[in-house]
């Protein structure tokens, strides 16, 4: 660019800035349609999995398939929605997996903030071996050691009960990584003048450091409620009496039993995914916090 | 010199109320931690050497496992297979992501609702991804033919019943699963160069590409090298998504390791040797989640 702005005859000073505007102008207009035109693109590609979900279990079971495809249902068919509570214990499924979410995510807020404290705030030796230990284990996936941990879950009594899954789930380190980050970025000037006053640690993890990472836990909260609801292989593993049965269990089996109620299954998989999609939407904020926070720094 | 023997207890005493009270805020986690997570690791390491059935009779069998595991084609099948499934799912999930990225970090309209829809699959179960993508991959009457054969696609693939293109599929729908969830790791990533910086090369003249090169890509080090370990562990151990879509088959040509173990542990009640097997999927992702480490430091030094 500089080589051809040094050829251009002298008074093409002005010249270039008022040939080059409009120019740029237009090829930026350009970009910005191929971004766009990318964005729908993609967003069509990532959204059409979703689309079918909905429109099938809309349709009547036999209108699913159809040469061509039919896009929406022609009749509606709300019927699904009502069928599938008598054909399938998705009452039982949901209820189980209610309280699984709820008591797993409650504890892991609960112990993850507090260990996170420890971890962040108290100096003490050893410290950061113990880390060392959480963090490592990010890089062990627990398919690789679910065998050893089935057999102890089974000594303990543990294995074939929901809180097996609770077990598995709550103590995880994910939340103590994601919490310390938190408490991190909280200045120490604040904790130190509060130990100044006197004020004991559980004092300070409870009056200062709670009250300011509201946010942090609600990310927590929500993406350990998330998981726990979208876990297959934990109640796969652990869970073999139908009443103890979560979503994505008794949905599993569910379509193995119709597994030609095209419809009916597509209505199973919208109400399963129905309550995760609309706690995402109302804390999408804390979602993309929560990772961002535990991506950023690694 | 009198004031060192009063401080040393001191010290000494602070320690110990730290101890206490640093222990105090980590066990109530500790424990569930230890117990069910690294207790069962080190137990790993006994396991894989004993003949451990459902009875719980153990005997020590030394290496007997491994020297099975290195006879067992179905073990070598399962490993290559994940092997295939991580050399793909890597770069495609990586580029896509990237691309997404920088798609989003630009000031256009609906940027905020386009990162909701990209990071909808990822809070979507596994269970129902995999339900909806079998019925979009259905050779016959799926959408996805229809469209392939829309643009003149004569001899559409038979998708996840054919054994050719079983593992395609599950590497597509993975991709398209966990895009959203690498996009915003390197959105993040993106806040964190300085505009100035490509206001900068803009001045010098770089073209979109170069400040692409030259500014992008070393401003994104860090996250690209997280987003990599995090990429490699994932794609190892992939098991669900697998197991609903095809079960790892048609035959064994979607088998993977995960699958191999639990197939070996909880369906035919061998422990033992799947703990054997176990070892090889912990000591992957643990050695290249390790190596990538060095590699990184050495760089940045």
């Amino acid at each position: 660019m500089t080589a051809t702005d040094l050829s251009l005859p002298t008074p093409a000073v002005a010249a270039p800035g008022n040939r080059s505007a409009p120019g740029r102008q237009a090829r930026s207009r350009g970009w910005r349609l191929v971004g766009y035109a990318a964005l729908v693109l993609a967003a069509a590609g990532l959204l059409l999995p979703f689309y079918w979900m909905v429109v099938a279990s809309l349709k009547t079971n036999s209108d699913v398939f159809t040469i061509p495809i039919t896009w929406l249902p022609d009749p509606v068919v709300w019927r699904n929605y009502l069928d599938i509570w008598q054909r399938s214990d998705m009452t039982t499924w949901l209820g189980n997996t209610l309280l699984l979410s709820v008591l797993v995510s409650f504890l892991q807020v609960v112990t993850g903030s507090f260990a996170a404290y420890g971890f962040a705030r108290v100096r003490f030796p050893g410290r950061n071996a113990l880390f060392l230990a959480y963090v490592g284990t990010i890089a062990v996936p627990w398919q690789s050691y679910m065998i050893p941990q089935f057999i102890l879950m089974s000594k303990l009594q543990l294995s074939n009960t929901l809180w097996s899954i609770v077990a598995l789930q709550a103590f995880g380190a994910f939340g103590v990584f994601l919490m310390k980050q938190f408490y991190e970025t909280i200045p120490e000037e604040l904790s130190e003048s509060a130990r100044v006053d006197g004020l004991s640690e559980f004092g300070i993890y409870r009056r200062i450091m709670l009250p300011l990472s509201r946010p942090a836990l609600a990310s927590l909260a929500l993406l350990t409620f998330v998981t726990t609801w979208n876990d297959y292989l934990g109640p796969l593993v652990y869970l073999r009496s139908p009443e103890l049965r979560t979503i994505q269990l008794g949905l599993n089996t569910f379509i193995s039993q119709y597994n030609a109620e095209y419809a009916l299954i597509m209505t199973g998989s919208v109400l399963s995914v129905l309550p995760v999609a609309v706690i995402f939407l109302l804390g999408q904020r804390y979602f993309i916090e929560g990772i961002a926070t535990t991506g950023l720094k690694g | 010199m009198t004031t060192l023997p009063r401080t040393r207890p001191r010290r000494r005493r602070l320690v110990s109320r730290n101890t206490v009270a640093g222990w105090s805020f980590i066990l109530p986690n500790f424990v569930g931690f230890a117990v069910f997570t690294l207790l069962p690791v080190v137990v790993l390491f006994y396991v894989a050497f004993t003949n451990w059935n459902v009875f719980g009779v153990a005997e020590w069998t030394g290496t007997a496992n491994f020297r099975r595991m290195w006879d067992d084609s179905s073990f070598w099948t399962a490993l290559r297979n994940t092997v295939y499934y991580t050399v793909f799912h890597i770069p495609l999930t990586l580029a896509a992501a990237l691309g997404l990225a920088l798609l989003l970090n630009r000031k256009l309209r609906g940027v905020r609702f386009f990162r909701t829809v990209a990071f909808f699959p990822y809070i979507t179960s596994i269970v129902a991804i995999a339900i909806v993508w079998n019925q979009l991959f259905s050779p016959e009457y799926g959408p996805i033919n229809a469209l392939l054969g829309a643009v003149g696609v004569d001899d559409a693939p038979g998708w996840t019943t054919s054994s050719t293109w079983s593992m395609p599929s599950v590497i597509i729908v993975g991709t398209w699963r966990y895009m959203g969830y690498y996009m915003l790791l390197f959105l993040a990533g993106l806040q964190t160069i300085p505009a100035q910086l490509y206001e900068a090369a803009e001045t010098d003249g770089a073209s979109a590409w170069q400040r692409f090169v030259h500014v992008t890509v070393p401003g994104l080090r860090h996250t690209t090298f997280f987003v990599t370990v995090l990429l490699t562990i994932e794609s190892f151990k992939v098991f669900d998504l697998i197991l609903v879509m095809t079960g790892g088959g048609p035959g064994q040509s979607t088998l993977v390791l995960s699958q191999y173990i639990y197939q070996k542990g909880f369906e035919e009640n061998q422990f033992g040797y799947a703990s054997a097997v176990s070892i090889v999927l912990f000591a992957i992702c643990f050695g290249i989640t390790v190596i990538q480490f060095m590699v990184n430091k050495r760089r940045n030094s």
